[in-house]
This record gives C-alpha cells, sequence and structure tokens, in this order.
C-alpha cells in the first residue's frame, strides 16, 4: 500500500519554487533560439554526399583546367598546322595514333590531339557563353512576366509566336544572314534558347507571387524590383543553376548539329562539331574510325559531367532536401 | 465549346504571324541562293528575268498579299530549286508518310520499353535496376544524339549483321532506324513514369486504398495507372503529329526518303515555297497537338475544365 498525502488545501500542492523569475542566461537562450543553419553550407555538405557527382566534378575541373593550359605546355603541336613528313615530304595524312601523334592526325594531317582540346574549348566557350546569356535574358524576362500582371498578355503572345517558329529555321537563317563564326552561333543560340528560361523561370514565379509574405511585402510598399530580387529570386535558384548546367551540353549537341548540316563554324576553327563531321566521314574504315571515336569521348565526358553536376546540385540547393 | 472556338481563332492568329516572319526573313537571304551554281554566268538581264518570274521582285506587301491569297486557295505553290515547278502536295506526301511509319513505330517501341524500365526503376527505387537506368537516362539526355546514333550505325551493322542503309524491300533495315529514334524518347517515358510512381506511391489515396485491403496489383492498375495516364494523354497527340518532321540525324544517317532533312535543305537552297509550307504545317501541328491534348486531357480527368471560369484564379 502507497500512503496517500492528503491535501487540504489545492494550494498546497504547488511547489512555488517554479513561479520564481528566471535569470536571464545568454547561453541558456542561443540553445534554444540559434540555428547554424547556412543555405551553402548546407547545400555543399548534401552535394558531397553524392559520389558520383563528386567524382565527375573533379574529372571535369581537371579536363577544363588541362583544356585550358593545354597549349601553353611545351611540345604540344598547333592545331591548324598541316605536319608533313620529312623524309618523303608528304603530308602525315591518315596516321594512327601512336607516340609522336597520340591521337593520330587527320585526313590532311593534321594532330588529333591538339585538335581536340581546342575544339573542346571553342565548344565549352560557346556553351557558357550561351547559357550565361540565358539565364540573365531568361530570367529578366521570366521575372517580368510572371510577376507584372500587365505584361503577362504580351510576352504570352510573344512567346506563342516565337515557340512556333522551328528551332531549326531560326538558327539556319540567322547562320545564314550573319557570317559564319563563333559569336553567329552564340547569338543564333541565345536566340532560340532564352525561351524556355522564361517560361520556366514564369511559371515559378506565378506559384509563388501570392503566397503571404509576398503579399505582406507589398503591402508595406516593396518596390516590384525588390520583391522579385529578394523575395522571388532566392527560390530559384536552384532551378536556374540546373538550367544553366544543362545549356552547356544542349548548346555543344547544337554545335554538333549545325556543323553536321554544314551550317557550323567554319572548318579552319576546330570545334568539337567539326571535329565529330570530319569524323563520321570516316567510319566506314574501321582503322580510322579513331578519328570519330575521341571526340566522342570528350563530348560525352563533358555532356554527361556537366549534366549529372548540374542535377545534383539543383537537388542540393533545394532546401527541402537540407537536414 | 466557346473556349475552344477563341482558342482555335487566337491560334489562327498566331500561326498568321509566324508565317509571315518566316516569309520576311526568307526574302532577306541573299539573291544569289536562287540560282545554284551557275550564278556567275548569267548577266544582270537573265537574273531579273527570273527574279521576276518568281515575283521577288515585286515589292514586299504585294508579294505577302499574293502569299496569303493563294494559301486561301489552299494552293502551296510550286518548289522553286528543291524539285522546281513541282508542287509541293506532291513531294510532301510520300515523305511525310514515310516519317510518320517510322516515327509511329518508334513511339510505340518507345511506350512499351519506357514506361516498363520506368516502373522497374521505381519498383526497385536506389537499387540496381534503379542506377542501371539512371545512368541510361543520363547518357541519352546528356550525349548528342548523333554520336550514338553513329557509333550504333557501325558497331550494331557489324556486330548483328543488320543492313546498314534504309531499303524498302527489306524489313530488317527498319530495326536500326526505329531504335535511334526511340533512344531519347525511352530515357523520357521512365524518367517521367519512375518520379510520377515514385510520388503518386506516397499519397493518401493510395494508402488509403492499401488501407482498405487492396491487393498493390490493383491499387496499380485501377488508381495510379490511371491517374498516369492524365498527362499522358496531353502529351501523345502533339508526339505523334510531331513524328511526321521526322528526324534530321537518322534519316540522314540510314537515307531513309522522310521530311527530316527537307526543312534544312530547303532553307538552304531558299526554296522559299517549300519552307513555308513546312514551317506552316509544323507550326500547326503544333498548336493542334496541344489543343487535342487539352481535349483528350479534360476527356480523360473530369476534374480538368479549361474555361477560365470560376478558377481561384
Amino acid at each position: 500500500m502507497t500512503s496517500k498525502k492528503i491535501i487540504n488545501k489545492m494550494t498546497d500542492s504547488i511547489d512555488p519554487s517554479l513561479f520564481e523569475f528566471a535569470d536571464y542566461d545568454e547561453s541558456k537562450s542561443e540553445l534554444t533560439g540559434y540555428s547554424n543553419y547556412s543555405f551553402w553550407r548546407s547545400t555543399f555538405q548534401v552535394f558531397m554526399k553524392n559520389k558520383a557527382a563528386v567524382a565527375l566534378l573533379i574529372l571535369i575541373t581537371v579536363v577544363v583546367l588541362f583544356m585550358v593550359i593545354q597549349p601553353y605546355i611545351p611540345g604540344q603541336k598547333s592545331p591548324t598546322q598541316i605536319y608533313i613528313n620529312p623524309e618523303t615530304n608528304l603530308q602525315y595524312r591518315n596516321v594512327q595514333p601512336n607516340g609522336e601523334f597520340w591521337f593520330g592526325t587527320n585526313s590532311i594531317g593534321q594532330d588529333l590531339w591538339a585538335r581536340v582540346w581546342s575544339g573542346a574549348r571553342t565548344s565549352l566557350f560557346i556553351g557558357v557563353a550561351v547559357g550565361l546569356f540565358e539565364a540573365v535574358v531568361g530570367i529578366t524576362i521570366g521575372a517580368l512576366w510572371g510577376y507584372v500582371r500587365r505584361l503577362d498578355a504580351i510576352i504570352t503572345e510573344i512567346y506563342n509566336v516565337w515557340d512556333n517558329i522551328p528551332t531549326t529555321v531560326v538558327l539556319i537563317i540567322l547562320t545564314y544572314i550573319m557570317k559564319p563564326s563563333i559569336s553567329t552561333i552564340i547569338f543564333a543560340m541565345c536566340m532560340t534558347g532564352w525561351l524556355q528560361m522564361a517560361r520556366f523561370v514564369r511559371n515559378l514565379i506565378m506559384i509563388i507571387r501570392d503566397r503571404e509574405y509576398n503579399l505582406a511585402s507589398r503591402c508595406l510598399g516593396t518596390p516590384t524590383s525588390r520583391i522579385i530580387a529578394k523575395n522571388l529570386l532566392p527560390y530559384l535558384v536552384s532551378v536556374i543553376m540546373l538550367r544553366m548546367a544543362l545549356a552547356i551540353p544542349a548548346a555543344i549537341g547544337n554545335e554538333v548539329f549545325l556543323s553536321y548540316i554544314g551550317m557550323g563554324l567554319p572548318l579552319d576553327v576546330p570545334s568539337l562539331g567539326n571535329l565529330v563531321n570530319e569524323g563520321r566521314a570516316l567510319i566506314m574504315d574501321p582503322n580510322q574510325r579513331y578519328q570519330l571515336l575521341f571526340p566522342a569521348v570528350v563530348i560525352s565526358v563533358v555532356t554527361i559531367s556537366f549534366y549529372v553536376i548540374g542535377n545534383v546540385f539543383a537537388d542540393s540547393a533545394d532546401p527541402r532536401n537540407h537536414v | 465549346m466557346k473556349y475552344y472556338v477563341t482558342r482555335l481563332f487566337r491560334s489562327f492568329l498566331t500561326l498568321m504571324i509566324v508565317i509571315t516572319i518566316v516569309f520576311l526573313l526568307m526574302r532577306m537571304m541573299p539573291i544569289e541562293g536562287y540560282f545554284g551554281s551557275g550564278f556567275d554566268k548569267l548577266d544582270a538581264g537573265q537574273i531579273e528575268a527570273k527574279l521576276k518570274n518568281l515575283g521577288l521582285l515585286d515589292p514586299l506587301p504585294v508579294q505577302l498579299k499574293n502569299f496569303y491569297i493563294n494559301l486561301l486557295k489552299g494552293d502551296f505553290g510550286k518548289s522553286i530549286t528543291y524539285r522546281p515547278k513541282v508542287d509541293i502536295t506532291k513531294i510532301l506526301g510520300d515523305k511525310l508518310i514515310t516519317s510518320l511509319r517510322f516515327g509511329v513505330a518508334s513511339l510505340i517501341v518507345s511506350l512499351i520499353l519506357g514506361l516498363s524500365l520506368g516502373i522497374l526503376m521505381a519498383r526497385y527505387k536506389g537499387k540496381f535496376w534503379d542506377k542501371l537506368g539512371t545512368c541510361y537516362v543520363v547518357g541519352a539526355n546528356a550525349v548528342p544524339a548523333v554520336i550514338y546514333y553513329l557509333l550504333i550505325q557501325v558497331f550494331f551493322t557489324d556486330i548483328f549483321k543488320l543492313p546498314l542503309l534504309f531499303d524498302k524491300s527489306d524489313p530488317k533495315s527498319w530495326i536500326l532506324p526505329i531504335l535511334c529514334l526511340s533512344l531519347v524518347n525511352i530515357a523520357y517515358y521512365a524518367m517521367w513514369i519512375r518520379r510520377y510512381m515514385v510520388d503518386e506511391l506516397n499519397k493518401d489515396y493510395v494508402r488509403l486504398a492499401r488501407a482498405k485491403g487492396l491487393k498493390n496489383k490493383s491499387i496499380m492498375i485501377r488508381h495510379v495507372m490511371r491517374n498516369a495516364f492524365v498527362p499522358m494523354a496531353q502529351y501523345l497527340p502533339a508526339s505523334i503529329l510531331y513524328t511526321v518532321a521526322g528526324s534530321i540525324y537518322v534519316e540522314s544517317l540510314f537515307s531513309i526518303p522522310g521530311t527530316g532533312g527537307l526543312l534544312v535543305t530547303a532553307i538552304q537552297r531558299q526554296d522559299n515555297t517549300l519552307v513555308q509550307a513546312l514551317v506552316l504545317l509544323y507550326s500547326s501541328i503544333g498548336i493542334l497537338g496541344l489543343m487535342l491534348g487539352d481535349i483528350l486531357m479534360a476527356a480523360f480527368d473530369p476534374r480538368i475544365k479549361l474555361s477560365n471560369k470560376g478558377g481561384s484564379r
């Protein structure tokens, strides 16, 4: 039997010490309210958990670094010079990969190793330039389109028209009207590429623009530009990064496509598209297939890396995936 | 009903603007293009005579007016340089059907393979099949298609003893082009159904069905899959219609007489009438496909209403 304590009055059972004022203690208050959450550090942590992406990131960093310093390494051959065999005075045509020509030579005696790296530089430059332009223009127009209601109808109409002109037509006519060069190609791709980005940003902004905190901001008189920049865009970081990362493989693919239909860069500018095209002409000869395989491998490494890194980074930049 | 009429009308306007822009763009090309290789040998009189014959010397508004009037009569005109003086409809007819056959065949293949792969991936999420499938999807999406097309053409013909080029009388020559056409679509459908299933299986109605004691199989068939058809219904008509546009890579690699490279060739050779007809065709297909998709989607899912009435915004 447990002994029962008899309470005469209700107030007797209350411990008076519970009702004393606590002293203010800084360290204790930080235990509950303080969080050391940081967006970029969490993003980094989540990203590092994906082993494949980290491996590809290291790989692509090494490849890009090598791409940049390759022409400055002593003993490298020129990508455009035609090499002539001193004994026979003939060009080194279609030489198989060997000690001197690491990736062999092409049909007029140029060094494929140097051409592959030079081509990769050109293509990557196009990709990055297009990606950046798409991001800037796409975000600006997308944000205005989604946020400013008065512009909605006009931009939607422009979008409908522009989107209904086949991309091929725009790409080809622009490269036709302007002279074929790197800047022409970049311009043509930018003209068609920003549409997707703009629509994407617009749809996202439509979703979050009427949330309560934006309503509150607007009531307090925050200017539109500030609402867009401070309240909306941070939400979009992950998708924007994804789109930019995907724009690089897409631009490389477009360059290959334009070269394939004969509207690419001039032949004396080595680019991955031109190299694939040169290699394509020789695939029927099993001994010459290396001329296609080497550029193909480099293209695959670059595009797959950017694709995977972009996707994984977008996932890790999404706050919902943070711990 | 009223919704569709307004929408059709607006689409028609869009179409007119599109075709006008392309019309004007084509007129910006250099005049040398209309003459092929013999341009240098012609004197000014001959050049002027030919241009006049083509109606290119009229002021632009007049050219546009003539073009619209012919279009209203249903006359696309005759080809200028591609196959001179042949009716556009005659050039297009056979090519469209060839491309459509290949496109639909590959669509069926990719639906079957893609959906099965996607379901397999969702079932074994995070396991071996999922990882293998993801590798495939990444590869198919990231690498420019022409590279693996070329590799397939070179190595599969050797290994499986398949014909290198398309030949109407040889059914085996269909295999590789259809395989090539399907690769990207398989990846698309697999990724889509995988994400869809993973999302959907965590939803309340699936839990309720499971709590009711329904078997996994009937949950999948009667609930999840039926819902999955709704976005599918919206996407399918457009993708069936789009197959008439053909694939420039596959058709040129396997020498299939389809529409794939036609647009590019037509622009390069400045065959204005052919370009205009093609652009008109492709744009209307895009608009029509989207609209058919919406109608089909609304038919499949009674919750979807297309008119703006009563919506939240």
